[in-house]
């Protein structure tokens, strides 16, 4: 008799489809996904409770949950634990640490959610979910998606300046250049005909040839 | 272990289902209009009128919700 094992396929989410529906208990009532069409949405998940690198995110959350809320953005965790572990790790930061958790955490311990959107990752562990941020738009689009191993502490400005990105490319229909940030020229989306082309060095923006031309906003 | 913050274990609204369900007060709103109201995120409206529906609280007339009878005698 031959014994096989077969690992078990990680499905990732597309960027620009639809993100997966779920229906989730978390520790602020059951939800559903559809209940932040409207808004944009920062879907994290963290390995465990009570671990050290993930208490030191939670707390960066908080810190800019101010800043997401400015722009339009929830913010909702997941990891495997109960809900029960959820509301004392998060009542021990409050007490120990002094910071709030304003934000809902699903507690995903059937690993519904963490299946459907790619979150456990054999090769760093399989039972935990990896580090992964998922932006999703007011119509519920997968726009951006970021994965940290457990190692590696995620950098909330990168969260934010990718945000500020996506919501200036949909308000201006521009791209963002490398290390954009807020204020920065914008990428004028290139020509695609050669008419447009040799307009485009007529048009008065700051070109270093016809295919790359900034401008301020 | 279903964590329903707008509804008690006992059948009764919670602090937060009964800020939904006064806003609701003589009023016939959409979810946007009782966010905007109480001040509360869109997310944790839906997901409490969900609940506030099934316990019987508030009804759903086209997309707009209204106390039930039961919620009319809770707000009392």
């Amino acid at each position: 008799m031959v014994e096989m094992t077969v690992e078990e396929e990680v499905r990732l989410p597309v960027l620009g489809q639809k993100a997966p529906d779920f229906e989730a208990v978390t520790t602020q009532g059951t939800l559903r996904l559809s209940d932040f069409e409207g808004t944009w949405l920062v879907l994290f998940s963290h390995p465990a409770d009570f671990t050290p690198v993930c208490t030191t995110e939670f707390i960066a959350f908080s810190e800019i949950y101010d800043d997401l809320k400015k722009r339009n953005v929830e913010l909702l965790g997941l990891s495997v634990d109960s809900v029960s572990s959820h509301i004392a790790w998060i009542r021990n930061v409050e007490e120990k640490m002094g910071v709030k958790i304003p934000f809902p955490i699903i507690a995903d311990l059937n690993k519904e959610v963490a299946k459907k959107f790619g979150m456990i990752h054999p090769g760093q562990s399989k039972t935990e979910t990896v580090r992964c941020v998922f932006v999703i738009d007011p119509e519920a689009k997968i726009r951006a998606m970021l994965y940290y191993p457990l190692s590696t502490g995620r950098n909330m400005k990168e969260i934010l300046r990718l945000i500020d990105a996506l919501q200036t490319t949909d308000k201006h229909n521009v791209a963002t250049p490398a290390n954009w940030s807020p204020g920065d020229p914008v990428v004028v989306p290139p020509p695609t005909t050669t008419e447009q082309a040799e307009e485009r060095l007529k048009q008065g923006y700051e070109c270093k040839d016809w295919y790359l031309c900034m401008k301020k906003l | 272990m279903i964590a329903m913050p707008c509804v008690s274990p006992d059948g009764k609204p919670t602090t937060s289902g009964m800020t939904l369900l006064k806003s609701l007060k003589d009023a016939v709103l959409s979810p946007n209009e009782i966010a905007s109201r109480t001040d509360q995120p869109l997310f944790r409206v839906r997901s409490g009128l969900r609940e506030l529906m099934n316990a019987g609280f508030v009804e759903e007339v086209e997309g707009k919700f209204r106390l039930s009878k039961n919620g009319e005698t809770v707000l009392q």
